[in-house]
């Protein structure tokens, strides 16, 4: 393998086949308006690093059972694991998540799952974030990680939300030394200054770490975005083995 | 095990375009199977025989079994489902599957 792999945090039961364990809620709050951020306590939670995703399992009475993975949105710095969920008007998981559950219930989870779409101040950088929508969920974890951690590895984050009051994590993002450029593609205020619109080749151009700085760039959103976005950064001449994707469907957040 | 169950979360299909998923979203699944994470590793096509991290393959969460397919020629490469206590797996499309057995499953 070309790009270097860190080494993945080990599950509740190291070594073996990766459980199924009850995480208690300890608080529910609302992100944006359609996005809650969850915050879980999950005994013996062995640490995750910035990328990775907990899988939730829901149950019905009738024992129908569904499962969603979402990315981890604390850095492993912080106590408690946080995930946020945005709702989804026909989703099984998402209105449940975000609208019926209360604190102090007990949600079935497992994780810490995926080694690829993953960074760590050891792997350095320059690193570069670019997000659809919900897809700075990732991001989030990564630069609480790099700035608890200390790191001086130069970050940009380029992230592409509808409005602002879509804005998903807008406390890290406006406090991060990292590089922000925030792209408002559907509404935007008089007065905004930033760029509107897709993001396309040129507002990657100009925003993006240059191929020649040799960037690890990470592209997150839903599948469109995601799709459109790594074919421009490959004509830009970003080598494909430093562009890492993950692409989470038609999920709300859409830009 | 139902046919949406490892979708990255319940929507309206618009069409095959916009349920192509990473292969990193297999992670968890697999964990049920693998005792290692099995998504970092390097896998050569059995169809056109190229090789590409399983986290790059495109997947198919919501088919009646989770299929990845090959980032290069599109084959079939792998597919998973698990119901009523049994796990299925099908490797027919992966010719090799290399893991760098240093970096796997250690607390970082």
């Amino acid at each position: 393998m070309t790009t270097p792999t860190v080494t993945t945090a080990g599950p509740a039961r190291r070594g073996g086949r990766l459980l199924w364990t009850p995480a208690r809620v300890r608080s529910v709050q609302a992100e944006t308006a359609r996005a809650t951020r969850l915050v879980l306590e999950v005994p013996g939670w062995a640490g995750h690093v910035p990328g990775q995703h907990l899988d939730v399992r829901l149950t019905a009475p009738d024992g129908y059972r569904a499962k969603r993975s979402y990315s981890v949105a604390s850095g492993p710095e912080q106590p408690h694991v946080e995930l946020i969920v945005e709702r989804l008007p026909d989703g099984e998981v998402s209105p449940y998540l975000t609208q019926q559950l209360r604190v102090g219930d007990e949600l079935e989870v497992r994780g810490p799952v995926g080694g690829w779409f993953v960074w760590h101040a050891s792997l350095g950088g320059p690193l570069q974030l670019i997000a659809g929508g919900s897809g700075v969920v990732p991001f989030l974890s990564m630069l609480q990680h790099r700035e608890a951690a200390g790191s001086d590895v130069p970050a940009r984050l380029l992230y592409s939300a509808r409005a602002l009051p879509d804005v998903i994590g807008a406390d890290r993002v406006a406090a991060t030394d990292a590089g922000v450029t925030l792209v408002l593609t559907r509404q935007a205020p008089a007065t905004w200054q930033g760029p509107t619109g897709r993001v396309d080749a040129r507002l990657l151009h100009e925003h993006v770490v240059p191929p020649d700085a040799r960037p690890q760039v990470f592209v997150c959103g839903p599948t469109g975005f995601v799709e459109a976005v790594a074919d421009a950064l490959l004509e830009l001449g970003h080598p494909p083995e430093r562009v890492k994707t993950e692409r989470f469907g038609t999920g709300g957040g859409a830009t | 095990m139902t046919t949406s169950d490892m979708t990255a979360d319940g929507t309206a299909d618009e069409g095959p375009e916009s349920r192509r998923l990473d292969g990193n979203a297999a992670a968890g699944p697999l964990r049920e199977l693998f005792s290692v994470d099995i998504i970092a590793a390097a896998c050569t096509c059995a169809h056109c025989g190229g090789t590409t991290a399983l986290a790059e393959h495109v997947l198919y969460a919501d088919a009646p079994a989770l299929v990845l397919r090959c980032p290069s020629c599109t084959g079939v490469v792998l597919r998973y489902a698990s119901a009523g206590g049994q796990a299925r797996l099908d490797l027919t499309g992966a010719r090799l599957l290399v893991l760098d057995l240093a970096h796997d499953g250690r607390p970082g």
